[in-house]
């Protein structure tokens, strides 16, 4: 018994330590966004001057605006191509190459990033040479990030339509359903949920990423995380912090709020199943 | 002929087609052609800002030339090979350390209270989905003078135990080591040890452990001759997960590392940017893809060979 409880309070040391570190620098991070000192790690009473200070930062508005809207593109993108992937990897077992198909779509995510760019970075040149176009920017950066934005967005889906139960489907197709009709009026509807994290989580790692958006930005096309790394190598640097708060706190409405509604629609959804069953 | 081609037209013009074909040319086009140029670019041979061609036809002769200097240069040159094992190393130490931490983690998330268990899950998950640049970022701060986790290990003399185990080079001093790159890449890369674990953890038959007790097992016998074994499956996939991209990373180290903690993106990165050595980079980058293939072969062989035992 004693042995129990010394186990349960150990158990929730570890998971209470665990939870520390995780979340450590993030809290650091936002306490230092408001410190008043020309040093970054002292502390000298409370301000506002560094986000009083940010919309006067030309460099970090345009990066922001430039990531905002690359993210936004990879992310729309990204499901499109990521749902055609799933689709084709659940429903159809037999075409040629399949294999060669579902190697391509999971190795994005085991590639080392600077390979992916470097990769698409000479072939880029290469084309470049050849006919001209296109010039490094908002588009080439697009492109890096909607091959990795694919992969994940593919999983995210694959998992989903793989735990749909086919009857339904069936059933509409028995009910004189056309193809396309089966899939607007059925499939879809059960995979939103999913293409919503997909759309989520594509968009927030285009806004992070670093390796593939240097290899691939050019002259004048600086998003926001390139500013902010090319910021942090240097040193410590509080404008940064405040920049960091504040996304901190739009991700994380944005989460709360995401998974409220994806949890509110499941659970509308199971109860119908379970209406309908009775029924 | 011509109606042969009209009916693979009609048949490329159904749904099932594009579906497949989409997504296919996309991957064909932006994954394995760029991959091709990176091979043929690490063994070709650069004049001024050109390729020589690697096939060419001479006086009827038909002649291929491929140049491996680039990897007889890795081989044999010691600042590559000893980068390469470098990573290597870094990434094994990242990845033993967020078993270690990961592991009870995963565990004791898995027999809270259920009603807890989606709140612990939103909470591992949460900061993942927060900049990672900026969490690596943080870290700069907390390790840096007069930071907070600074002033805890420094204060408590944990520096010295540092300086003992070679992670730091002098008591104080703990920004720019290796002791700095795996704590980032500890933290960065803890969630992907997690999530699999929790994963395999939650689903595991108490009813065994039960069993084990009934035959006279203690608690710590059966965790380890049973639990532990069960989860093998959890723990290749978040050791895959952690040590693949520790291998090629580039953001941590440049954050975090020192000179002393030169990694292999870094040299690659290098190759291409500052000495302009194109073939040289993409040797770099094949080899670092051959060093990653075969954790990952040896990982899709143990994944196959556990689903066919569940069947």
């Amino acid at each position: 018994m004693n042995a129990a409880r010394l186990n349960r309070w150990f158990g929730r040391g570890w998971l209470g330590a665990g939870f520390v570190f995780l979340y450590l620098p993030i809290v650091a991070l936002v306490l230092y966004s408001f410190n008043d000192s020309p040093l970054p790690n002292v502390w000298r009473g409370f301000t506002l001057k560094w986000y009083a200070a940010l919309p006067a930062d030309s460099e970090m508005l345009a990066g922001l605006w430039l990531s905002l809207k690359i993210a936004f593109m990879t992310a729309c993108g990204s499901v499109i191509l990521g749902t055609l992937a799933a689709f084709t990897l659940v429903k159809y077992k037999r075409f040629m190459g399949r294999t060669l198909f579902s190697g391509m779509v999971n190795a994005p995510l085991v590639m080392p990033e600077v390979v992916i760019g470097l990769s698409l970075l000479l072939m880029l040149v290469s084309v470049q040479r050849a006919i001209g176009i296109p010039e490094r920017g908002l588009m080439t950066i697009w492109f890096g990030h909607m091959l990795l934005g694919m992969a994940y967005a593919t999983v995210v889906i694959q998992a989903r339509l793989g735990d749909l139960n086919p009857q339904l489907e069936e059933a509409a197709m028995d009910l004189g359903a056309k193809p396309h009709q089966v899939f607007y009026l059925v499939t879809l509807p059960m995979i939103t949920p999913s293409m919503l994290s997909a759309w989520l989580l594509t968009f927030t790692l285009s806004l992070d990423d670093v390796v593939l958006s240097a290899f691939l930005s050019g002259p004048g096309a600086t998003t926001l995380p390139l500013v902010i790394f090319s910021r942090a190598r240097l040193g410590l640097n509080p404008s940064v912090n405040a920049v960091a708060t504040i996304i901190v706190v739009l991700v994380a409405i944005g989460v709360l709020i995401a998974s409220y509604l994806i949890a509110r629609s499941e659970r509308q959804r199971t109860l119908e199943m379970a209406a309908a069953n009775r029924a | 002929m011509l109606g042969r081609l009209r009916i693979l037209f009609r048949g490329l013009a159904r749904g099932r087609s594009a579906v497949i074909g989409v997504p296919y040319l996309w991957l064909l086009v932006f994954f394995l052609l760029p991959f091709l140029i990176v091979a043929r670019i690490s063994v070709s041979e650069m004049e001024n800002v050109a390729f020589k061609d690697l096939i060419t036809f001479k006086d009827g002769l038909l002649q291929l030339s491929l140049k491996f200097s680039g990897y007889r240069f890795i081989a044999e040159d010691s600042l590559y090979f000893d980068t390469y094992l470098r990573s290597l190393k870094y990434a094994g130490a990242t990845t033993l350390l967020c078993l270690a931490i990961g592991y009870p983690f995963a565990y004791f998330m898995a027999r809270a209270r259920a009603t807890v268990q989606p709140a612990l899950l939103m909470l591992v998950m949460l900061p993942f989905w927060t900049s990672f640049l900026l969490r690596v970022y943080a870290w700069k701060g907390l390790l840096s003078e007069n930071g907070w986790v600074e002033s805890v290990i420094v204060g408590s003399g944990l520096d010295h135990w540092l300086v003992a185990a070679g992670l730091i080079e002098a008591p104080g001093r703990l920004m720019n080591t290796p002791f700095s790159l795996v704590l980032g890449m500890t933290y960065t890369y803890l969630p992907f040890m997690v999530l699999p674990l929790y994963a395999n953890l939650a689903k595991m038959d108490l009813r065994l452990l039960e069993a084990a007790a009934d035959l006279g097992a203690t608690a710590w016998v059966a965790f380890w001759k049973i639990t532990v074994p069960l989860s093998k499956a959890g723990i290749i996939a978040g050791s895959m997960l952690v040590f693949i991209p520790c291998v090629g990373e580039f953001v941590i180290p440049e954050l975090l590392g020192g000179p002393s903690t030169l990694m292999i993106g870094r040299v690659m990165w290098d190759e291409f940017f500052s000495n302009n050595d194109w073939p040289m980079a993409a040797s770099v980058a094949v080899v670092m893809v051959l060093l990653i293939i075969v954790p990952l072969a040896i990982f899709n062989k143990y994944q196959a060979e556990s689903q066919e035992g569940r069947r």
